[in-house]
């Protein structure tokens, strides 16, 4: 039986290479020696993972699963497959929510194996031709620069103050806008304005003046932007707790938008950045409030496995390093003075609870609030498809998830929706307008909603 | 395949349904199975029965292999398209059509995710006993197809003791109807039971009536610890001379337990050489008394620890560890290799060693764990697929524990069937008068050999395929030469 079948198998396969795409170049060898073939093989196909995948629960589909994406991977390691236009698909319609790595009973460590994958995928496409225009501009002129990024939450402002969005949705000019950002900007807020965000105190004194911890605040750089009215509520929230916090000068964007697509360079920059920055400011803490920006910031040793100085302070950083609602759960419980008759549910950030493996802080801080009826949702942590920018770059399937999702919100019958991360906020900010509920419910971040407790 | 037949099919299903591009068929080439992988020609979603029809007649006239296929969780090779053709993806047949509480029945489509049947009936206080350790994941027509067992199995069988009727299509498109809802009936040949267990080679699933049970009153669950492999053995022995039936006693040896504990992390002594998880079900009183008799025979045999599970939580991680612990084992080494030699429960004990023995011949490391209470053991090798000269140790070494537990009374496979993995040793099992039948059967429902080649029967016997990379990975040849050496 061997021989015969061997025999259809090797004319299959020279089949295949023929009918292969003659456009698409084989990855070279330097490519390929970047996936970690341990890593890969640990993966015993045993397929745990398939039902916590958001992507393959809507398709059905084992090329939209994570056991298919690592398969994928490996026959690219082996050179099997190509990188080409069709891998690079498969390999972005991963939300990156890293759910599957809680499923995964071998411990494989997903989201590092997908970051590697679509930096092959950018590598190789760099190397055919220059890269393009449009993402050249988003993550090399605007994410590393701090003060483009605060010019364009001016601009936003400017917009958003002139009535263009008003006059926008009007007269149907958002329909000249592409559809995701047509359907977006619906469910951004207006943005401080340029004169409040230079009010920002630098340092905020703990309430009872007696400081126990000395706290980093990292700013985030969209967060910062779009919701710096969170970032001022988390620092009044920590003070609260008897933090003394400082927005840490010279900080920079944390890297996970880079590390996420593939341009790992860009990432160790930034990540570089940050770490001397904290370093300079000598705090107890580092802490955020963006389950995204946190777990990369918490993974910084991983970016640098050849640069053992560099590992060492990353290292160091990580130590240090603590979402919001962790920390707090570790303080003393705060005494919040207003009380709310509001039913309350939680929506889980992937990046805090998948890739944190902080769950049950942020629960007991929201049941904590006075009068707070807090109700859990069915699939909490599963991902709103919001995933970075995947609401833009893959804006159907993200809108598929996002509309199962607000099927499990509805029946919480919740007023408000929290959230711990930016992106999963105005996620459920569109939901919300999609779901046609905007008059019985509200999404919050976590940090807004314990500040109006306060 | 041709553009005809490839247009055929996409009209059948609808343009999103047929895969055909590189990747698409690249992730259907393996399942579960370490070591196998090859390539589809193309993939089919098919939603209906009809649809079925029409591809199963598409297929018998142009001869091309047909392999059903769920969530591709098995493990022996099920799945694996070795000759080619069309995978036939289930899972958009994902009805659940019925409860009947009065016949205490379900029926539905064959892509319902196993768990998803235990969820719904038990809502409604019934009870579907089967529970592989793939239930989350695994479909119904695929647990069907394979007969899977699990932990339930010493009490409440497996697959085959729950499946009352079947709707099925043929090779040429007929649509075939057995069994039913009644309690009884013998109106000739078991043409059900005959399917069920079938793995894809004669016909393709595609509705399902289970049997339900009441769900039972309570369940209580302990572990017992020993400082000897064989001392857990022999308890599980005098168990069930006693006349005990616990719903589930599962076995884990230590190399298991330390994988399982960091993974798990729940507090195993990972100094002790075995442990049993032992659960029983049914009234309160009853389970009591069971637990109690059998935490003393455990004792009694030189259990050094014996501990009730306080809550239902605890009970509950305690098998979700024994759950995990295949996947757990994935840990050590790059390539896990499971296999499920089973033994009447009487030479349990002797099997263990069987296996010991083996593993320190070869030079191998084996962890055991398993359905002791069946005498169903899963002997896993932890390997590397790249260090060949191993590979071929370790088939030697699998030869030799299959013929050990023939030996012994048992069989080459409790509950994953027999598929690619298991072929070449079939014929040890069923002797040439079993063959020749089996193999009449199969050509009466499947003339032209399309219904997933290469499984259960091998051509020539007594050779074990252990690798057939039809991936293009460049080692189909080495694996070739493999094959020839072990072949005697």
């Amino acid at each position: 039986m061997a021989v015969d079948v061997d025999k259809r198998e090797n004319m299959r396969m020279e089949m295949n290479k023929q009918t292969n795409n003659p456009d698409c170049s084989t990855a070279s060898v330097s490519l390929l020696n970047k996936f970690d073939t341990n890593e890969i093989m640990n993966c015993m196909q045993c397929g745990f993972c398939l039902p916590s995948c958001p992507t393959y629960r809507q398709t059905g589909k084992e090329v939209a699963s994570p056991r298919g994406r690592i398969a994928l991977m490996k026959g690219v390691a082996q050179e099997a497959l190509q990188v080409d236009q069709e891998f690079e698909n498969n390999m972005y319609l991963c939300l990156g929510c890293r759910a599957c790595e809680t499923a995964c009973p071998a411990g494989v460590p997903y989201g590092s194996l997908v970051e590697t994958a679509r930096e092959v995928v950018e590598t190789n496409k760099k190397e055919r031709s220059k890269s393009p225009f449009i993402r050249d501009i988003v993550f090399n002129k605007i994410f590393k620069h701090p003060k483009r990024i605060d010019t364009l939450g001016t601009a936003l402002w400017a917009a958003q103050a002139a009535g263009l969005q008003t006059l926008a949705d009007k007269t149907g000019l958002v329909n000249v806008l592409p559809r995701p950002m047509a359907e977006m900007q619906k469910a951004v807020e207006k943005v401080a304005s340029p004169a409040e965000r230079k009010k920002r105190q630098k340092i905020v004194k703990p309430t009872d003046q007696t400081a126990k911890l000395r706290i980093g605040m990292f700013k985030g750089c969209i967060m910062d932007v779009m919701f710096y009215e969170t970032n001022q509520a988390t620092s009044r929230v920590l003070a609260k707790a008897g933090c003394e916090v400082i927005f840490v000068e010279d900080q920079a964007c944390c890297g996970a938008l880079h590390a996420h697509s593939g341009e790992k360079d860009g990432a160790v920059e930034l990540a570089k950045r940050n770490i001397e920055a904290f370093e300079k400011a000598n705090v107890d803490f580092i802490v955020n409030n963006a389950g995204g920006c946190g777990a990369a910031l918490k993974e910084y040793h991983h970016w640098f496995h050849d640069d053992l100085e560099w590992k060492e302070r990353a290292l160091a950083f990580v130590a240090k390093t603590r979402d919001a609602n962790e920390l707090l759960a570790e303080l003393p419980q705060i005494e919040f003075k207003n009380s709310f008759d509001v039913r309350v549910t939680y929506q889980d950030s992937c990046h805090l609870a998948h890739g944190q493996g902080v769950r049950n802080q942020p629960r007991q801080l929201i049941r904590s609030i006075p009068g707070v009826e807090y109700i859990e949702m069915i699939n909490a942590d599963s991902c709103c498809g919001s995933a970075g920018i995947y609401n833009i770059t893959n804006f159907d399937m993200s809108m598929r998830i996002l509309d199962d999702k607000m099927k499990n919100v509805k029946q919480t019958k919740a007023h408000l929706i929290v959230t711990s991360n930016p992106g999963c906020l105005l996620q459920m900010k569109q939901g919300i307008i999609r779901a046609g509920m905007q008059n019985e419910m509200e999404a919050i971040h976590i940090m807004d909603l314990l500040d109006r407790a306060l | 395949m041709n553009q005809n037949i490839k247009n055929e099919l996409r009209s059948i299903v609808g343009r999103d349904y047929f895969l055909d591009t590189p990747n698409e068929l690249y992730v259907y080439s393996y399942d579960a199975t370490p070591l196998y992988q090859a390539m589809p020609d193309a993939v089919v979603i098919p939603s209906s029965v009809e649809e079925i029809a029409a591809i199963m007649k598409v297929a018998s006239q142009h001869r091309i292999p047909i392999v059903s296929r769920g969530s591709g969780t098995n493990l022996c090779g099920g799945t694996v398209p070795v000759e080619g053709g069309i995978v036939l993806n289930m899972n958009r047949l994902n009805a659940f059509k019925e409860i009947d509480q009065d016949n205490l029945t379900a029926t539905f489509e064959p892509g319902v995710i196993t768990a998803d049947v235990h969820k719904a009936v038990e809502a409604v206080g019934l009870f579907y006993p089967p529970d592989p350790g793939s239930m989350r994941i695994s479909t119904m027509g695929g647990n069907v197809a394979e007969c899977a067992g699990g932990m339930r199995g010493l009490k409440y069988g497996v697959t085959k003791d729950y499946i009352m009727g079947l709707e099925a299509v043929l090779p040429n498109g007929d649509i075939l109807r057995v069994g039913g809802k009644n309690a009884k009936d013998v109106a000739g040949y078991d043409v059900t039971k005959l399917l069920v267990g079938s793995e894809g080679t004669l016909a393709v699933i595609t509705e399902i009536t289970a049997k339900l049970l009441p769900l039972p009153e309570t369940k209580q669950t302990m572990v017992a610890y020993y400082n000897d492999l064989t001392d857990a053995a022999r308890s599980v022995q005098r168990i069930i001379a006693s006349k005990i039936i616990p719903a589930t006693l599962e076995f884990l040896d230590q190399e298991t337990m330390i994988v399982v504990e960091d993974f798990a992390h729940i507090g195993l002594p990972l100094d002790m050489k075995a442990m049993l998880i032992i659960e029983q079900d049914g009234t309160s009183l009853q389970v009591e008394h069971d637990i109690a008799r059998m935490a003393d025979i455990c004792r009694a045999e030189g259990a050094t620890e014996v501990r009730m599970a306080q809550t239902a939580e605890e009970g509950a991680s305690l098998m979700a560890a024994r759950r995990s612990a295949l996947s757990a084992l994935a840990r050590v080494k790059p390539t896990t290799i499971l296999e499920d030699a089973t033994v009447p429960r009487a030479n349990l004990a002797a099997m263990v060693e069987q296996v010991n023995l083996v593993a320190k011949k070869y030079d191998l490391q084996i962890c055991t764990f398993g359905h002791a209470g069946d005498g169903n053991l899963h002997p896993t090798c932890l390997t590397d697929e790249r260090d060949k000269e191993e590979i071929h140790r370790v088939e030697q070494a699998f030869e030799e524990i299959f013929h050990a537990a023939i030996k012994l009374g048992g069989t080459i496979t409790g509950e994953h069937g027999v598929g690619m993995a298991k072929a070449d040793y079939l014929d040890l099992k069923v002797g040439p008068v079993g063959m020749d039948i089996m193999r009449r059967i199969k050509e009466a429902f499947d003339p032209y050999g399309i219904m997933n080649p290469g499984k259960i029967f091998a051509k020539s016997s007594r050779r074990r395929v252990v690798v057939n990379h039809g991936c293009g990975c460049g080692q189909t040849r080495e694996h070739a030469h493999g094959n020839e050496q072990a072949d005697k």
